[in-house]
């Protein structure tokens, strides 16, 4: 008996760690490149897989469950090939659209959708207005665009990556809500949300919420920086940050 | 103190800029501030000019193009694209929004809305862009929705059922923005819908007042139907209305009555069909109409975008409408009280021999069994092509489309036979040769006189054109054809100023607009959107 559960519990922590850690190419992920896995997906996976990846017996796509351990090569060999002897069919995707599937899976991935400890979410709300959550985020169109909009989070993120996310923000922050830095060459300093870079050019929604294109040539600097997202961990109370998750967790979009 | 201090740049920096918003003040004055172009096209007044000078008659020829932004789509691209202190915003059909940067054609984010599928009207899953409010867009979609989008971070506000697409209802026009309305036609009238005009609270989506296209029992104007043939009598409503704040009307073209090309079960005038209605803007009450061609079986929707202007007519000022319409004949309306003031033919036109005292057309051309030739046929002498004024120069720009055809009633479509086999299809194609003997079809950017609707000048297309036309104060007219050519002619005498190939049928009207002092002209053609300025 406690044996199984010992080896349950093994194979669950298996099986929620068979996504390999992030390559570099994460560091190029967009908004767009998401969006894009996102339809790949829906057009052509999602027909056996299912809207939610969860359809063929034990693989669940959007937990990076699967029958063995998987990088992302692997999955984007898998997408590309197929496998030989079983109904996965080869496609005619290029790299960069597998990438993009695995990166739209990968962000989706709802880790670890454990039990947090229960909270309240009434007073959930309280403590979000008090901590002026809103001075970065937004709920049904009410409070700042700087940070992710909020309004749907429920509906897209499991309460643990939402606990995650208030005690360790800076541990996985999905590729649309990277914060990065440019200095112009006359030492203006302009922060934001990535929303898309190449080799000569760079979109941000600044911190005062403009949408702003910036060319590399008149840049002096350029980079990630680390989340403006504090960490609540010593600022809260275990039943504080269980309320939180228990209201966000709550909202499911208008 | 530091305190405060600290509070007020953390206000600062969260503060969303009030300046920035934009307003119905600015939509309505949109000329004020020429380097944006609020609403689709140009000013509520529909005139498509652009008061911006740097790209001139003399130097146009030196254009060069600066991006091009490729949509994942393979539906005409219709859209106008708004811009917005430097960000610009289109559609990519069906209805994906997209913000790009008006200096580079980089995407800052697309709001992606897959349509219901039952959302499939008979022309193609297009959609002519998006109105803004504040900082908030808002598109119709194919499947008849109305949606509000935030223009920061792309994120929906709220999604309100228009009308419903299973009862084959669409949405393809840009939103009309009044005050805080957001108005709207349903498109769809090429089958058995009844259509209607809405105007919804731009905060909430919550519909405010609707007016019908076609009258209910009881309404002045149901005896124009006969039977029960109201209930399905078409009549949508496809593309952007004009405003006129001191009369507080809105304008709205109206599409034709369904059955399009067989009349029998739809005997009387089938009123609001193929007309201009003038509704209060707070209201959505009727104030007057014109019916342009009454109890239609040609398929002349009369949804071209109303163009407002004040000219001198006949020896005084007056606030007139301009209409070149489906039907092959050029209007000017008194937009006040919708009094009649002329009508003209502007293509080959034999559908009618005149008119009476009040502007009724005297129609003489009729679908019979055994085929009648029509001018213009089913495309008409425009088709939905936005129409521009200058009023440096005085003059009208239609690109305009001379074409004929035989119909035949054989019911729901009509049997079409041309001397001439090249047929101008409706939808996307590649381009192609295009194999006409030079009489006809063939498009033309034409400049009209408003004061007599007498052609001033053409410039002469091989292949017809699904075009509209762009004036600048440059003195430059902007246009386009199925070819894929983009073109600059001179707005006072049509020479052709500048050509670029841009590989693809152009099917929308151009625009203008600037970021740090550079003008710039946008073209969407074929999948793409073009943006040009000078070195």
């Amino acid at each position: 008996m406690k044996f199984t559960r010992r080896l349950a519990a093994a194979l669950l922590a298996a099986g929620l760690t068979f996504f390999a850690p992030r390559t570099a190419a994460a560091q190029h992920e967009t908004a767009a490149d998401l969006l894009d896995g996102e339809r790949a997906f829906k057009n052509t996976c999602a027909n056996c897989h299912g809207p939610d990846g969860d359809v063929i017996a034990g693989i669940d796509l959007g937990r990076g469950r699967f029958r063995r351990p998987m990088t992302d090569e692997d999955l984007v060999r898998i997408i590309r090939t197929g496998i030989p002897n079983t109904p996965m069919p080869a496609s005619q995707m290029t790299v960069e659209q597998a990438q993009q599937i695995v990166a739209y899976l990968r962000n989706r991935a709802t880790a670890l959708r454990a039990s947090v400890a229960a909270g309240d979410p009434l007073r959930g709300k309280g403590l979000f207005d008090t901590r002026t959550c809103a001075s970065c985020h937004r709920i049904g169109g009410i409070g700042s665009r700087v940070g992710p909009d909020l309004t749907d989070v429920g509906s897209r993120r499991s309460a643990i990556e939402i606990e995650q996310a208030l005690v360790n923000p800076g541990a996985d922050v999905a590729p649309g809500n990277r914060t990065y830095r440019v200095v112009l060459k006359d030492g203006t300093t302009v922060s934001g949300r990535l929303l898309g870079h190449d080799t000569f050019s760079v979109q941000l929604l600044d911190t005062r919420e403009q949408l702003r294109s910036f060319a590399k040539a008149d840049l002096r600097e350029l980079g990630f920086v680390a989340t403006p997202m504090p960490s609540y961990r010593a600022t809260m109370t275990a039943q504080e940050i269980a309320d939180v998750v228990s209201y966000l967790s709550s909202l499911r979009g208008q | 103190m530091r305190h405060a201090l600290r509070l007020l740049i953390v206000l600062a920096l969260v503060a969303p800029l009030g300046a920035q918003q934009v307003t119905f003040e600015r939509i309505l004055h949109g000329d004020r501030e020429p380097q944006n172009w609020l609403s689709y096209s140009g000013t509520l007044m529909n005139q498509r000019f652009s008061p911006l000078t740097q790209i001139t008659a003399a130097n146009v020829k030196n254009l060069q193009q600066q991006w091009v932004w490729q949509a994942k789509s393979l539906e005409k691209f219709e859209a106008t694209p708004l811009v917005v202190d430097g960000v610009m915003y289109t559609v990519q059909a069906p209805n994906d929004v997209v913000a790009l940067d008006a200096v580079s054609g980089r995407v800052f984010w697309t709001y992606a809305y897959t349509p219901a599928p039952e959302g499939r009207p008979c022309c193609g899953r297009v959609n002519r862009g998006v109105a803004i409010l504040g900082d908030t867009l808002y598109m119709g979609t194919i499947d008849a929705h109305l949606i509000a989008i935030d223009a920061r971070s792309g994120k929906p506000i709220w999604n309100t059922v228009v009308a419903k697409a299973s009862d084959r209802y669409s949405i393809t026009s840009s939103p009309t923005i009044v005050k805080d309305k957001v108005i709207i036609g349903t498109g769809g009238g090429d089958g058995p819908i009844r259509g209607y005009i809405s105007a919804f609270d731009a905060k909430t989506g919550k519909e405010v007042w609707r007016f019908n296209t076609i009258p209910g029992p009881g309404e002045p104007g149901h005896d124009t139907w006969s039977g029960d043939s109201w209930k399905t009598g078409g009549v949508g409503v496809w593309n952007a209305g004009a405003y006129d704040p001191e009369a507080n009307l809105v304008y709205f073209g109206t599409g034709n009555p369904a059955p399009d090309w067989d009349g029998r079960n739809r005997l009387g005038d089938n009123l609001y069909s193929d007309s201009v209605l003038a509704l209060d803007a707070d209201t959505g009450t009727l104030k007057w109409h014109y019916q342009f061609t009454p109890h239609d079986e040609l398929d002349y929707d009369s949804t071209q975008v109303p163009l407002l202007a004040d000219i001198q007519w006949q020896g005084r000022a007056r606030k007139v409408m301009l209409w070149a319409n489906r039907n092959g004949v050029m209007y000017a309306l008194d937009r006040v009280t919708g009094e009649f003031l002329k009508g003209k033919p502007f293509v080959k036109t034999n559908w009618l021999d005149g008119f009476d005292a009040k502007g009724r057309p005297h129609q003489v051309k009729f679908p019979t069994p055994e085929g009648t030739l029509v001018r213009p046929h089913v495309h008409g002498g425009i088709n939905w092509a936005p129409v521009s004024f200058s009023p440096r120069t005085g003059l009208f720009y239609v690109a305009s489309w001379e074409n004929s055809g035989i119909v035949a009633v054989t019911g729901q479509f009509p049997r079409t036979a041309s001397a001439n086999t090249q047929q101008t299809a409706m939808g996307q194609t590649n381009l192609v040769p295009f194999y006409n003997d030079d009489t006809e079809p063939f498009g033309a950017v034409r400049a009209y006189d408003p004061k007599t609707l007498d052609p001033v000048w053409e410039f002469k297309m091989s292949d017809i054109t699904w075009g509209g036309t762009l004036a600048t104060a440059g003195d430059v007219v902007f246009s386009g054809g199925r070819e894929g050519y983009f073109l600059a002619l001179d707005a006072r005498t049509g020479a052709l100023l500048w050509k670029a190939s841009v590989g693809g049928q152009v099917n929308a009207g151009a625009m203008s607009y600037a970021v740090n002092g550079k003008q710039y002209v946008a073209i969407a053609a074929g999948n793409a959107l073009f943006a040009y300025a000078l070195p």
